[in-house]
C-alpha cells in the first residue's frame, strides 16, 4: 500500500498545452495510467495518443479515471479544479503556479464538504516510486522504499528524493504539496497519511519559513506519531518580511519564523537537519533507534 | 493567530487610493484632494472652504503621524506651510512626493475595522475593536479580548447576523451599531472584488454627531490576481531599493537583495533557500536570493548572472542547479555567453545535477570556474573563495 495513488489510479491531464504535453508523455512512460484529456471543442479525438473530452464528467464517464493534474494557467485553475471536484475526482494535483488567494480560499471551503484530495498548487505533485506518477518530477531521483516523504518545495525535493535514493533509502509515497499560503493538502494533513500508513516506515518532513503547518505537523507527530520522522527547514538564514519566491515563505514578526518550527519538531522528538545532506543520515538512526 | 499578515509582494494603495476604493462601494470619507506642491494644498484648501483641514504624507510606510507627516491647518496658508514641511520629507528611507488635503473629522471615538487572511484557518478574518487608532498588533498583544474577531465562509460573504455579532462583540455604542454593521459588510465585500490581502479602516471615527467616517484606509492587492484588476494593478509604485526586484520580476524569476558577498543562483525557490542556508552553514552570507524558475533557458540564465554580478558587494557566485525542467546545458551556455563578453571579476562556483547535468559540466570543461559535486561542498568553495577575493 502507499497513500493517494499507486497502481489502481487513473489520471485525466486538464490542460493538455506545450508543458502538460510534455509531463503527460513522461507520465505515460513513468508507466503512470494516463486516461485521458480535456479539451473543450475537441471531444472524440486524440493527441499523442490521448483520448480527447470535452468535460471532465465525459472523461470520467468513459474511463472511470479516479485523480487528475491540472496544468491549466492560473486565470482559468480555479475553474479546472472545481470541474474536477464536482465530477467526483478523488485525487486532484494542481501543478499551475499563481493561483490568487481568494480563488484559493474559496476552493478550500469546497473540500471541507467533499471527499476529493487536493495537491498544490504551486507544486511539483506525488509519486509513488515505481507505481505511478503524477507530476513533474525527474523519476530517476526516487525510488521504491518505505520512507514516506512530504515537502512544500520543488527542486528541494527531487535533491532530497536523490540523496535518499543514493543512501539506499526508498520512497513509499513522495508529496510536493506546494508553496502557497493556501494550499490543498497542508503539511499536518500529509503527515497524518503518510503516518497511518503502513508501508511507510519512516517520515521526512520538508518545511519551509512562513504559516504555521509545521508546527501543527509536529504537535500532530507528538500525540499520535506511530513511526520516526526527520525534518528540515528551508529558510533558515532568510531575513524577516522579505519574500524568498513563494509566496508563503515570508516571515512576518514572530509568524512562521525557522526557530519556531525547530522547536516545534524538536519537543516532538523530530531531529531536524542543518542540511539536506544530513538526512539520509539521520533517517538511517532514527530506523534503527526503533 | 495571524493579525494584519500580509501576503507576497502586494501592490499598496496610498490612503488617498484606497479611500477612492471605499467611497465607491458606499462607505463614507471625509472631503479631500491629493497635491504634489505647496500651492496646489493652498488652492485645495480655499477651494474647500471652511477649515480644519489636516496635510497628510502619502507614502507606504506605517507611522507617518510619528514621523510627523501630518499635521492640522485652521487656514490655507497654514495648509501651505505644512505642505512645505512635509512634502520631500523623508519618512523611513522613503521620500514624501504627495500629500492628501482632508477636512479634518469632528471625532467622539475611534474604532478598528480590518480584514486579513488567516493562513491557519484558511479563510479571512474579519476584525473589529473599539480600540482604534493605535497599531491593532499592539492592541492584540496588550488586550486581545478588545478585539472582536470573525471568520465568514468565503463562498457566503459576511453576512448580516455576522456583522451584527461583530458589533455586539466589540461593544459599539447602540446609536452606530447599524451603521458600523453596514460599513463591516461593505467593506467585506470590497475586500473580495478587489482581490485583497489587507483591507483596513484605521481608525474609523464615530463623529460627534453621530456619522461614522473612514480616518485612514490601507489596501493591498494579491499581486497574483493583478491579471483580473486592470485598474489597480496601474497603482504599483516601485521603491528605489526595489529595482532590481523588479526588473527580475520583468524577466520572470524572483530576486531579493540581501546583507552578504556571496551570491546565488539557483533553480527552485525552496531550493535556492536551501542554498542560503548551506552557504550560512559554512560560515558565509548570502548576497541575493535569486531563483531562475523551472525550464531556465540560455538567455534567463544569463540575464540572472548579469544581475547578481551588477551588486558591488558580491565576491563570489554560487551556482546551483538541481536539473529537473531547467536542463544543465542551457544553464552552461548562459554562463558561458557571460564569461565570454565580459570575464566575472570574481570566483564562479557549480553545482550540476540533474537533467542534462553531464552535458552541462563537459560545456563548461576548460572554464575559468570551479565545478563541485555536492551543494555542500560547493557553498564551502564559494564562501572560501569569497574571504579570499575580499
Amino acid at each position: 500500500m502507499s497513500v493517494l495513488l499507486g497502481k489502481g489510479t487513473k489520471v485525466l491531464v486538464q490542460g493538455l498545452g506545450r508543458e502538460g504535453a510534455f509531463h503527460a508523455a513522461r507520465m505515460k512512460e513513468y508507466g503512470t495510467r494516463v486516461v485521458g484529456a480535456t479539451k473543450p471543442g475537441k471531444g472524440g479525438t486524440t493527441q499523442d495518443g490521448i483520448p480527447l473530452f470535452d468535460t471532465v464528467a465525459q472523461a470520467v464517464e468513459a474511463t472511470d479515471a479516479n485523480a487528475s493534474i491540472v496544468f491549466v494557467p492560473a486565470q482559468g485553475a480555479r475553474d479546472a479544479i472545481l470541474e474536477a471536484i464536482d465530477s467526483r475526482i478523488e485525487l486532484v494535483v494542481a501543478i499551475t503556479e499563481g493561483i490568487p488567494v481568494r480563488d484559493m480560499v474559496g476552493i478550500a471551503a469546497v473540500l471541507e464538504n467533499v471527499a476529493t484530495t487536493l495537491i498544490g498548487p504551486n507544486c511539483p505533485g506525488a509519486i509513488t516510486p515505481g507505481e505511478c506518477k503524477i507530476g513533474i518530477m525527474p523519476a530517476e531521483n526516487f525510488s521504491p522504499g518505505a520512507i514516506g516523504f512530504v515537502s512544500r518545495s520543488g527542486t528541494l525535493t527531487y535533491e532530497i528524493a536523490d540523496l535518499l535514493t543514493k543512501a539506499g533509502l526508498g520512497q513509499s509515497t513522495c508529496l510536493g504539496i506546494g508553496g502557497d499560503p493556501i494550499i490543498g493538502l497542508p503539511t499536518p494533513d500529509a503527515v497524518r497519511l503518510l503516518n497511518e500508513d503502513d508501508a511507510t516506515e519512516a517520515i521526512v518532513i520538508v518545511g519551509e519559513i512562513g504559516g504555521a503547518a509545521e508546527e501543527s505537523a509536529a504537535e500532530y507527530m507528538r500525540a499520535h506519531g506511530k513511526k520516526p520522522a526527520v525534518a528540515f527547514i528551508a529558510g533558515r538564514s532568510a531575513p524577516p518580511g522579505k519574500r524568498m519566491g513563494h509566496a508563503g515563505a515570508i516571515v512576518s514578526g514572530n509568524q512562521g519564523t525557522a526557530e519556531s518550527k525547530v522547536r516545534a519538531f524538536e519537543e516532538a522528538d523530530i531531529r531536524v537537519a542543518n542540511a539536506p545532506s544530513e538526512i539520509p543520515g539521520l533517517v538511517k538512526a532514527a530506523l534503527k533507534g526503533r | 493567530m495571524a493579525l494584519g499578515l500580509s501576503s507576497a509582494s502586494p501592490v499598496k494603495l496610498h490612503e488617498f487610493q484606497a479611500k477612492q476604493v471605499l467611497a465607491r462601494a458606499g462607505i463614507a470619507i471625509p472631503e479631500g484632494r491629493v497635491a504634489t506642491t505647496p500651492a496646489e494644498v493652498e488652492a485645495a484648501a480655499r477651494a474647500m472652504g471652511s477649515g480644519p483641514w489636516v496635510v497628510k504624507a502619502q507614502v507606504h510606510v506605517g507611522g507617518r503621524g510619528k514621523a510627523g507627516g501630518i499635521k492640522v491647518a485652521n487656514t490655507p496658508a497654514e495648509a501651505r506651510t505644512h505642505a512645505e514641511a512635509i512634502l520631500g520629507m523623508d519618512i523611513k528611507g522613503l521620500r514624501v512626493e504627495k500629500v492628501y488635503l482632508e477636512r479634518a473629522a469632528k471625532i467622539a471615538k475611534e474604532l478598528y475595522l480590518g480584514i486579513t487572511l488567516d493562513r491557519d484557518r484558511r479563510c479571512p478574518v474579519v476584525m473589529l475593536s473599539t480600540v482604534g487608532g493605535m497599531d491593532i498588533e499592539e492592541v492584540a498583544a496588550s488586550t486581545p479580548d478588545r478585539i472582536a474577531r470573525r471568520w465568514p465562509s468565503p463562498l457566503l460573504g459576511l453576512l448580516p447576523f455576522e456583522a451584527r455579532a461583530l458589533v455586539f462583540a466589540a461593544g459599539v455604542d447602540a446609536a452606530q451599531r447599524d451603521g458600523v454593521a453596514d460599513i463591516a459588510q461593505r467593506l467585506y465585500r470590497t475586500y473580495e472584488e478587489t482581490d485583497a490581502t489587507l483591507l483596513e479602516i484605521n481608525p474609523l471615527f464615530i463623529q460627534e454627531d453621530g456619522s461614522v467616517i473612514a480616518g485612514d484606509a490601507k489596501l493591498d492587492i494579491d499581486d497574483n490576481a493583478l491579471f483580473r484588476q486592470h485598474e489597480l494593478a496601474k497603482l504599483r509604485e516601485v521603491a528605489p531599493d526595489e529595482a532590481a526586484e523588479e526588473k527580475a520580476r520583468g524577466l520572470g524569476f524572483s530576486y531579493v537583495q540581501l546583507e552578504g558577498d556571496v551570491g546565488i543562483i539557483g533553480n527552485g525557490a525552496g531550493l535556492v533557500m536551501g542554498t542560503l542556508d548551506a552557504v550560512r552553514n559554512a560560515g558565509g552570507r548570502a548576497a541575493n536570493f535569486l531563483d531562475v524558475g523551472g525550464g531556465a533557458k540560455e538567455e534567463v540564465v544569463r540575464a540572472a548572472l548579469e544581475i547578481v554580478l551588477a551588486n558591488p558587494r558580491v565576491r563570489s557566485v554560487f551556482i546551483n542547479i538541481f536539473g529537473g525542467i531547467t536542463r544543465g546545458d542551457e544553464v552552461a551556455k548562459g554562463i558561458l555567453s557571460v564569461i565570454a563578453e565580459a570575464p566575472p571579476k570574481v570566483p564562479l562556483v557549480i553545482r550540476l545535477s540533474g537533467t542534462e547535468a553531464e552535458a552541462g559540466r563537459k560545456l563548461l570543461e576548460g572554464a575559468p570556474l570551479i565545478s563541485k559535486a555536492t551543494m555542500d561542498e560547493a557553498a564551502a568553495e564559494a564562501v572560501r573563495a569569497a574571504r579570499a577575493s575580499r
